[in-house]
């Protein structure tokens, strides 16, 4: 246990100092958070003028896709804030950074998750924040347990999914050193997902979002449960309660990648 | 020319007699006394489209506690593959390493504790925060008590003369004071192992002198062992006693410097300038002659430095002439590296 206290310790002085060093360059970061701001206000006016055009799609009508737009760009940012840097594992190897983490007492992913914070992603983060409490309010849901419980659930495991997924990624870049576009797949392609609604899908890709990479998870079955919709053919709104099932499964693949993918860096096989 | 020497005694070579510490093997006293331990070491690189490459093939060494060793070599003879296994970053393809009596691999994490590495190619600190703040963050890494971090952070910027660069970001730093950040920030856990690839690269003289004094002291102080990878004889001359050559992941020579050199040939060239024409200065004691210019004014003098020193041969030079300015060539490693290879095969011990 002081073991892992230590640790602990030791993580949170590197993330305090990424801090700091981030303050340093204030104009730079003013920039990039409103990029990341208006980044995500751009995707809110396209929801907005797919609901000016169309009513309803894929059973959710605009509050319903506000609340799908909301918490998929809040985990999906907030993974990206804590673990986005994963994708860089390519240059980190390239640089020669990665041979440094090894010389370190911390473990290589403590140090690979710890190595960056991007805190111009709270640009985004806010956007998500604000359309949550839009939408909220809009489809006038009342503050139960269920509701809540609910909402809790989605924001922390739908994180954990999302950045379970940048660990995955990362794992696969040992091989794929110049597979970032690949790798983006997964990762903006499993945030793409998470911000529709699983029933505009053809099945096969309905059940990729759903089993595979878990993205329906993170937005569009916990608004199911929040607004009370009846959701659809391998969506209902029951499933979201298997949020920390989901969860659990997408880090197991993302350690096991992350673990070959070591093996593979020292050449120990695998 | 040979600082360090007395230090250690002059064990662990192959051809001496403690043989079983050389090889790692059955003696348990002489297997814990090395701090690394390398037995039948081999790394192959698996080439598509291409013959397997054995980067490192069958080495076998050990370094005893205390030993300063000079690890060289020519550019891809497998030097930084050997580091790699001893810090746990490769995976031996057989063979085994071991490194302060643990498996780099297994035992990573406690290893790291344990050895401070520089790579004087790849850097440590935080490029974008003030090098003071870089300490603080490895202080922590390596849980270091805040008290014993204060003080161990203050030895060593008054050693390594920080004092005035640490409220700078390290990007801002030369390349002298950036590589003797390097060295603090490897050795503030008080490491019993230190591994230097290329630490003076780059360096100018007086930034060289600095750190090889630094590290002097260090191994004086401390009995740190020593593992040094250089193209710079002068680093392997003042900081090594031993030196293990590498060719091809083979270990070509593993002996003393003079007797490398010796072995080999290789000479140090004085060059002196004289304040007027003068004579060749033929007959000074162990030199040969190579020539002059300037009608004498300035002379260059090969001699061996096993059997005298540049102040011998200084001094007989100035009882002929009046020195205005002198310069020391060194042996060039990769051209001693390159006269064992032509030399009889198994004609070379230490």
């Amino acid at each position: 246990m002081a073991n892992r206290e230590g640790s602990w310790a030791a993580y949170r002085t590197i993330l305090r100092s990424r801090v700091r060093a981030q303050a340093g360059y204030r104009v730079s970061f003013a920039t990039d958070l409103f990029a990341t701001l208006f980044a995500g206000l751009a995707e809110l006016t396209e929801v907005y003028v797919i609901f000016h055009n169309t009513p309803r799609l894929g059973g959710l009508d605009f509050t319903a896709a506000l609340l799908v737009f909301a918490l998929a760009n809040l985990t999906f940012a907030a993974a990206d804030l804590l673990v986005g840097h994963c994708d860089r594992l390519p240059t980190y190897i390239r640089e020669g950074k990665l041979d440094v983490f090894y010389l370190r007492p911390l473990s290589l992913l403590g140090q690979l998750m710890t190595s960056e914070v991007s805190l111009r992603r709270l640009g985004r983060i806010s956007v998500a924040v604000v359309v949550l409490a839009i939408a909220l309010i809009r489809g006038g849901v009342q503050p139960t347990a269920a509701t809540i419980g609910m909402l809790a659930l989605a924001i922390t495991f739908g994180t954990a999914i999302m950045a379970a997924l940048f660990v995955a990624v990362a794992g696969l870049q040992f091989w794929l050193l110049d597979g970032r576009e690949f790798a983006n797949v997964f990762t903006y392609g499993g945030a793409y997902a998470a911000q529709q609604s699983s029933l505009v899908f053809p099945d096969p890709v309905r059940i990729f979002f759903t089993f595979v990479v878990p993205a329906a998870f993170t937005a569009y079955l916990p608004t199911l449960v929040i607004l009370g919709l009846p959701g659809g053919d391998a969506a209902s709104p029951s499933m979201a309660w298997w949020l920390p099932v989901a969860a659990a499964w997408v880090w197991g693949v993302a350690l096991l990648a992350w673990g070959r993918g070591v093996r593979h860096y020292q050449g120990a096989g695998g | 020319m040979t600082t360090g020497r007395a230090f250690r005694p002059t064990a662990g070579r192959p051809d001496d007699g403690s043989a079983a510490a050389a090889h790692g093997d059955a003696d348990s006293d002489a297997h814990s006394d090395a701090v690394i331990s390398v037995e039948r070491l081999t790394r192959v690189f698996r080439r598509r489209g291409d013959t397997d490459l054995a980067a490192v093939d069958a080495m076998t060494f050990s370094v005893g506690r205390g030993e300063a060793v000079g690890y060289i070599g020519a550019n891809g003879a497998g030097k930084s593959t050997t580091i790699k296994m001893l810090t746990g970053i490769l995976a031996p393809t057989s063979g085994t390493a071991r490194t302060c009596g643990l498996d780099p691999m297994r035992g990573r994490r406690e290893l790291a504790r344990r050895i401070g590495v520089v790579f004087g190619q790849r850097s440590q600190l935080w490029w974008d925060l003030p090098l003071g703040e870089s300490f603080d963050i490895l202080a922590a890494i390596h849980r270091l008590e805040p008290r014993r971090a204060a003080t161990r952070v203050g030895q060593l910027i008054e050693l390594l003369d920080l004092g005035p660069t640490l409220a700078q970001p390290v990007r801002s730093l030369s390349l002298g004071q950036r590589m003797r950040a390097e060295v603090a920030a490897a050795l503030l856990h008080e490491p019993e192992l230190i591994i230097l690839d290329e630490p003076t690269i780059g360096l100018d003289v007086l930034s060289k002198a600095r750190l090889r004094e630094f590290l002097i002291a260090q191994r004086r102080e401390h009995g740190t062992t020593l593992l040094l990878t250089t193209h710079d004889m002068g680093d392997i001359e003042r900081l090594c006693d031993r030196v293990l050559v590498v060719d091809h992941g083979r270990l070509a020579f593993d002996g003393t410097l003079s007797g490398l050199a010796g072995t080999v040939g290789a000479q140090r060239v004085l060059i002196v300038d004289l304040d007027r024409p003068t004579d060749a200065l033929h007959g000074i004691p162990h030199t040969r002659w190579l020539g002059a210019e300037g009608e004498g004014v300035r002379q260059r003098l090969a001699f061996d430095a096993a059997d005298t020193t540049a102040a011998a041969v200084l001094a007989a030079v100035a009882e002929r002439a009046t020195l205005r300015d002198l310069s020391i060539e060194e042996p060039d490693i990769e051209d001693v590296v390159r006269r064992i290879y032509s030399a009889p095969p198994g004609g070379i011990t230490g």
